[in-house]
């Protein structure tokens, strides 16, 4: 077994399982069109062409393929939102990859972009979509450079463009690319990103861009890692992958494992029959906490998931036990901290991330994230105020109002509360704010209130806490 | 008002070409006015928005949006140091004082001889990698202290310090402004066609194959 990640591919490990989409991982030209070529490339895409477009449509619905970017809505049935008989649609692809614990589109880019690119071309043939828009984040530089070199060849070879595999089917897959901003992973923002616009979410109705999207038109907008499942899916068929996984959450996905584990990485795991023990602690994957240490709480989907404990561990991978339990898989982001990691501080820059992000647009996010990362640092250097606690949590049900999802707290008889949040806002980043505090504060209260009563001077007004200790 | 070279004029009219509205290429030209000058200038907006045909006052409204955008002079290599989550949990934070103390600068900040600026940023996709840093956003995984200095040395001395990124990424770093070092070329017998949407009103032809054989 390959025990750590290879040079050339930073961060992937090999697990034993069964490999979908990582396959050519091993290899250190698996960008490149010959290796591709050489490893099954465009196989998907060949025999998509034989068929039918709405045979292959069917084919990914059959599938159950579940959107990797966060959301996990099966790719299938969006695809089916496109109203009949309104031309052009358009494909965009969604690689601003910048929720905080996510690291697998950026790998699936660099390391793969022509399976991308199959991904992209399959689902073009299916829904007649005539141009595609590969939306790389700003920042990835390499992973702009090396789909432009995959187009380049692609066009070169014929596999893209006019008249593809010398057949009736022609489309140009054009790279585009972001400038640095979290929200344009929203799929409306992503939509005025690309008119050349503030990339601010459009108010919704409608929901999906899939009725009105890009230029007005239908629009199909799709994660990269869910497109890079589309070649294995029709050169292997809807029931090979459906073998793998649970009926609910079939197929494998990417998980990046970051923080205290001895062996962070990304994995390809099989959803459904993996839990988060044998991701923590197995010999084939994280092999463990660091320096022997005690688990003391991980976030299971990316900073705006609520965060599990240690009674969460034997969970599945499974997208719907996980949102019933309080939390989400999101976009496979899991980000585990060791007892020696301070609650509030951590709180405090998972809350800093969205009080930066946020566009602007809605005013209870646009507020409301600046305030609570304002008293969560006044209580974290020692300024807390006695009602921040109350504070923080008022403003919270102003981003996100009513009961806020969370894991149970079997020490205090505290139920879980099932994803996903209700929001006050058009887009789900300031709810997400709130996803840290409500999880910190329920399971550690007591930490926010020692800070703020060992704070250097308390004001006449504060009223005394009693803390255990 | 002319601002790009002749060479990035024509850069320019291929990535307006590849849109079906012109003002889609707003952002890649900005990028491009970008890696002429290393920051984008007033003259950059106002012929931007000549190219594509809006005013100068939504080029600036368009780009104020976006963090990479600079509209003042930045350092030969802008230094981005992570401090979300997983890697502050390694060691990001400690990472960014130990950049602000040998460079001298904080965030935000350019140091005297314009070579490098100095940025505390978010989540980079290197999770797994952490603690890490980029160098006109090209990576350098599983930093430290000795690391950066390496780093920081090499860009001095001028040379690459791209093999210690630990990332598969090797050559030179482009000074900022400039990303990918490849750029996209659709060959012109090889491209599809690219029109306004009002101008693709009809299906396209291979969805005709969905009603053909239904017929037979």
């Amino acid at each position: 077994m390959n025990n750590s990640a290879p040079a050339f591919a930073a961060g992937y490990i090999n697990n034993d399982g069964p490999k979908l989409i990582t396959e050519r991982f091993q290899f250190e030209d698996s960008f490149t069109l010959e290796r591709f070529l050489n490893t099954g490339g465009y196989n998907g895409l060949r025999k998509a062409l034989e068929k039918k477009p709405s045979e292959v449509h069917d084919e990914v619905r059959e599938a159950v393929l579940l959107g990797r970017g966060g959301a996990g809505f099966p790719a299938g049935v969006k695809w089916g939102f496109c109203p009949e008989g309104v031309w052009p649609r358009y494909l965009v692809v969604n690689g601003d990859e910048s929720e905080p614990g996510t690291y697998k589109d950026r790998l699936l880019m660099e390391r793969d972009p022509h399976q991308l690119i199959e991904g992209c071309l399959i689902a073009c043939y299916a829904l007649g979509l005539s141009q595609c828009f590969l939306y790389v984040r700003g920042e990835m530089a390499l992973a702009q450079e090396r789909i432009a070199n995959a187009l380049n060849e692609a066009y070169e070879a014929g596999y893209v463009g006019r008249n593809i595999l010398g057949q009736d089917f022609s489309v140009d897959i054009v790279l585009h690319w972001g400038a640095g901003a979290y929200i344009v992973g929203e799929e409306t923002a992503l939509i005025e990103s690309l008119e050349g616009n503030r990339g601010m979410p459009r108010l919704k109705p409608p929901y999906f861009p899939a009725a009105i999207g890009l230029y007005g038109q239908p629009t199909i907008v799709n994660n990269v890692e869910t497109l890079s499942n589309i070649p294995w899916i029709i050169d292997n068929g809807a029931s090979a992958y459906k073998e793998m996984g649970s009926e609910t959450s079939p197929g494998t996905r990417l998980f990046a494992i970051s923080g205290h584990v001895n062996r962070p990485g990304v994995y390809e795991v099989e959803q459904g029959v993996t839990t988060f023990r044998d991701l923590f602690y197995g010999e084939n994957f994280c092999q463990g906490i660091r320096n022997g240490k005690e688990l003391k709480m991980f976030i299971p989907g990316g900073g705006s998931a609520p965060w599990f404990f240690e009674e969460h561990l034997d969970l599945p991978l499974e997208a719907r036990l996980i949102g019933d339990a309080g939390s989400m898989l999101g976009s496979g982001a899991i980000v585990v901290m060791d007892e020696t990691t301070d609650a509030v501080k951590a709180c405090l820059r998972v809350v800093r991330f969205f009080a930066r992000e946020s566009c602007g647009k809605c005013s209870p996010c646009r507020e409301g994230t600046t305030w609570e990362e304002k008293i969560l640092r006044r209580i974290y250097e020692g300024d807390g105020r006695p009602s921040d606690i109350e504070l923080l949590l008022d403003i919270g049900d102003n981003i996100s109002p009513g009961p806020y999802p969370v894991a149970a707290f079997s020490e205090q008889d505290l139920e879980a509360v099932p994803f996903p949040p209700r929001q006050t806002t058009i887009c789900p980043l300031g709810p997400s704010s709130v996803a840290p505090i409500t999880s910190a504060i329920r399971r550690f209260r007591t930490e926010f209130e020692t800070l703020i009563t060992q704070r250097d001077s308390i004001p006449v007004s504060a009223a005394p806490i009693e803390v255990e200790q | 008002m002319a601002y790009f070279t002749e060479e990035n004029l024509r850069r320019a009219h291929e990535i307006i070409d590849r849109y079906p509205r012109a003002k889609s290429a707003l952002i890649p030209l900005l990028h491009l006015a970008q890696e002429q000058n290393g920051w984008i200038t007033n003259e950059a907006m106002t012929h931007i928005a000549e190219l594509t045909d809006v005013t100068s006052a939504e080029v600036l409204g368009t780009g104020s949006f976006y963090e990479m955008f600079k509209f003042h002079p930045v350092g030969k290599y802008l230094i981005n140091v992570c401090t979300n989550i997983s890697c502050q949990l390694l060691g990001g934070e400690e990472l960014l004082h130990h950049a602000e103390a040998v460079l001298g600068i904080t965030d935000g900040e350019t140091t005297e001889d314009g070579l490098f600026t100095l940025e505390d940023v978010e989540c980079i996709a290197a999770c797994t990698e952490a603690p890490c840093f980029t160098v006109n956003y090209r990576y350098f995984h599983r930093a430290d202290e000795n690391i950066f200095d390496e780093v920081v040395a090499e860009l001095r001395s001028g040379r690459s310090p791209l093999d210690k990124g630990k990332q598969g990424d090797s050559g030179d770093i482009p000074s900022h402004g400039a990303l990918s070092r490849i750029q996209q070329h659709i060959p012109i017998d090889r491209k599809a066609g690219i029109t306004p949407p009002e101008d693709s009103k009809t299906a396209p032809v291979w969805m005709e194959k969905n009603t053909e054989e239904a017929k037979s």
